[in-house]
């Protein structure tokens, strides 16, 4: 009984340990990313709100709107006070989810912009990418563990996959299926002759415009997990244990279980690693089907000169990165077997 | 390195990878002397011409005119002619006058128009036909028996005293230029783009100033990378630490939301080709640093490098002589897949908007940011996007054959 006090005990300690780790680790590149998003654009030559002021100028006409934006910008930047106090003024109207006013929609705020786009690009990339995933791990450990023909057509497939831009597969979808074949919508979240609303019509006309952007994302992400978890069972296949396992006799679909379990883990923290990555991708791809995301939202405010939404934008970009991040490493926690083993040393 | 070269040389994934790449770079440098134009010289008044060979047709009238007779001509001049609608409207005549459906062929011309010449009659009262049809079809009838006619055509000029036309000279329908004798022909062979700039000629271009971004792309964030897995990974301690919390932290940020930030903050005038090279390269080393940091440690330890020590030599002569050339090989892997991934970054960064300014040259993002805001993949114009995708993706593709090639050269354990 008190050995297995102290077993769970350890355990414990070794899962408190992680994920107080991995929570101070969240938070301390959370704050390097807003200190990061404040002091980039403040590096760079020039005054930013005087470059506002200015793009502000030649795109508008309604002059009391010109002067509302410039003290309103005068503000939020406060670029008269100290650096740092400047930064404290910022970070508390960000923490007030106070953006200022989108320059290019004025007089729509920045928040409101980000939030009638936010839903759209989560709901599109993060189920695509977790598709992609699961498809592409379990055609790559498929493909390590059948060999032969399954094998030799799925790693060409997968190499090209891979090597085409996140928006080139998006043009070639769109070319093939809606300008072609003309099955789905080329471009938008939903009919553009409809008003969002919980009818019937509305929900059929998100799904039908939702699937080649999903698709393009997920074919996308399919190609590398694929290759990654190819070699990574290929790997584990070959390991010492793998054969002592079917010296011991052990049923073969037991070891497989046990090789792809092993060859999951690393595909984990790849995912980690490489989701800001395909984030930035499906942004791009966002684009070619002018996806009413986030994606759009930058390409509209870098057209319009949009400052204050560019940095919003980025800003979400990062914490959904961030929080994505943080949400795999806490799954991983549960999942590697070594966490629950460490011994708080 | 003789050896080395040969071992790598005789892995067919690297050759192949090679193979392609050379292609794609002796193209960006032997097009040019072929074609001297500026590439972004605007040639066409329009927008989207398709691919072909483009004949001046005023060139054409005064070349050496050569008579063949050929069978197949005027049929195949009136098919070109005879719209999809036209024909509908023959057989729909010729359905009221009582032919049979089954016995017209819209796709047959010549027997679709022997039936219109012996059944049409303009006097002839079909039901359901109103007045205007009628004109119609009269108009019609016209147009077609002058397709079939071969008295020629007449050119004339304006005389310039008197201000009247006088005839110079008939074009027969049997009458042949050599294109190899008309004075002006262009060929086009990916048509223009949206602003009417010949596609093949900026392609070329954009390839060249891609690659160099990519080239110095790779080079920045490999050195960078480099020098700082080096200097972690050998020196130790607290800077070490140091280090490797900003790594860290570079790795989870994602580094496309800080080429935005930053590319935005330049500003569109000052952002050249160079600059966004520049840009992609100081926020793209994060993998290569933790890669050559975790190679240096495990080498930090090996029996040379302590002679090498005991020896009493400088940091940096063990660094260079023990340490370097063995890393080496994973040095060159790594700045070839920076070199594809800044080719990719600046094309993202291009399409939303964020590319090199557009006045001085294209970029293969560049030129696909265009075709998406002129809409070339709704309306059908596959030649503006689809050459930029196919050699977006051969340059990827080869490099990371070429890597995977070197990979396994390097790497034993991974040969197959």
């Amino acid at each position: 009984m008190a050995v297995f006090y102290f077993e769970k005990e350890a355990v414990l300690k070794g899962y408190q340990k992680y994920f107080l780790n991995k929570v101070l680790w969240f938070i301390v590149t959370l704050v390097a990313a807003f200190i990061l998003n404040f002091i980039l654009p403040r590096l760079m030559p020039g005054d930013p709100v005087a470059a506002i002021v200015s793009r502000m100028a030649q795109g508008m006409s309604n002059s009391s709107g010109v002067q509302a934006i410039y003290e309103q910008y005068t503000e939020l930047f406060g670029t008269n006070k100290p650096m740092i106090e400047q930064f404290f003024i910022y970070m508390r109207n960000v923490v007030h989810g106070d953006f200022g006013f989108s320059i290019a929609q004025y007089p729509r705020t920045v928040s409101d912009v980000i939030r009638s786009s936010i839903m759209w690009t989560i709901g599109l990339q993060f189920p695509a990418i977790i598709v992609g995933w699961l498809i592409g791990n379990t055609l790559g450990a498929l493909a390590a563990y059948l060999k032969g023909g399954f094998d030799k057509v799925l790693m060409p497939v997968s190499i090209f996959l891979s090597n085409l831009p996140a928006f080139g597969m998006a043009v070639i979808l769109l070319v093939i299926f809606s300008v072609t074949l003309k099955w789905f919508p080329t471009s938008g979240g939903y009919g553009f002759d409809l008003i969002p609303n919980m009818s019937w019509k509305f929900v059929w006309s998100v799904i039908v415009h939702y699937q080649l952007p999903f698709w393009s994302i997920v074919l996308i992400t399919i190609g590398g997990q694929a290759i990654g978890m190819r070699s990574m069972s290929i790997y584990e296949l070959n390991a010492d244990y793998v054969k002592y396992s079917r010296f011991m006799g052990i049923k073969d679909r037991k070891i497989v279980s046990y090789v792809f379990r092993n060859a999951m883990l690393p595909q984990i923290t790849g995912l980690a690693l490489s989701i800001g990555t395909m984030v930035g991708g499906a942004l791009v791809a966002e684009i070619i089907f002018s996806y009413p995301g986030l994606g759009s939202t930058i390409l509209t405010a870098v057209l319009g000169g949009d400052y204050p939404l560019i940095s919003a934008t980025t800003l979400i970009i990062t914490v959904m990165v961030l929080a994505a991040n943080f949400l795999i490493e806490i799954i991983y926690g549960f999942l590697d077997p070594r966490i629950k083993s460490a011994q708080a040393d | 390195m003789k050896h080395m070269l040969k071992s790598i040389f005789r892995s067919g994934k690297f050759v192949a990878g090679f193979a392609i790449f050379a292609a794609i770079l002796l193209g960006v440098l032997i097009y040019p002397i072929f074609v001297p134009d500026p590439p972004l010289k605007i040639i066409a008044q329009g927008t989207f011409f398709e691919p072909g060979i483009y004949v001046s047709v005023y060139d054409s009238l005064s070349a050496p005119t050569h008579i063949l007779n050929l069978d197949e001509a005027s049929t195949k001049r009136i098919t070109s002619k005879l719209s999809e609608d036209d024909r509908v409207a023959i057989q729909k005549w010729l359905v009221g006058a009582g032919i049979p459906e089954a016995e017209i062929d819209l796709a047959n011309t010549e027997q679709l128009l022997e039936q219109w010449f012996s059944n049409y009659d303009s006097t002839k009262r079909v039901a359901g036909m109103t007045n205007a049809d009628r004109n119609y079809y009269i108009r019609l009838n016209t147009a077609v028996t002058g397709l079939l006619g071969d008295e020629g055509v007449s050119i004339a000029v304006v005389n310039p005293d008197t201000g009247v036309l006088e005839e110079i000279g008939t074009v027969l329908a049997t009458d042949y230029v050599n294109v190899g004798e008309v004075a002006n022909v262009r060929v086009l062979p990916l048509g223009t783009d949206n602003f009417g700039r010949d596609v093949l000629t900026e392609l070329v271009a954009a390839t060249r100033v891609s690659l160099q971004i990519g080239l110095v792309a790779g080079i920045i964030a490999t050195l960078i990378g480099l020098i700082l897995g080096l200097v972690s990974g050998y020196i130790g301690g607290f800077v070490d630490d140091a280090i490797m919390f900003i790594t860290n932290l570079f790795t989870v940020i994602p580094s496309f939301v800080l080429l935005i930030l930053i590319s935005f903050s330049i500003g569109q005038d000052k952002r050249g080709p160079f600059m966004v090279a520049m840009v992609i390269g100081f926020t793209s080393w994060v993998w290569t640093a933790r890669a050559v940091r975790s190679q240096v440690i495990s080498l930090r330890n090996r029996d040379h490098v302590n002679l090498s020590k005991l020896s009493g030599h400088s940091i940096t002569h063990i660094i260079l002589a023990d340490i370097l050339p063995y890393i080496a090989s994973y040095v060159v892997m790594a700045l070839i897949l920076q070199i594809s991934s800044g080719i990719l970054a600046e094309a993202g960064l291009s399409i939303l908007g964020l590319g090199p300014r557009t006045t001085d040259m294209p970029t293969l993002g560049l030129m696909m940011q265009w075709a998406m805001i002129y809409q070339a993949h709704i309306l059908g114009k596959w030649w503006a996007y689809f050459p930029v995708i196919i050699t977006i993706a051969m340059i990827t593709f080869s490099m990371n054959l070429m890597n995977t090639g070197l990979d396994q050269v390097f790497n034993p354990a991974l040969r197959e």
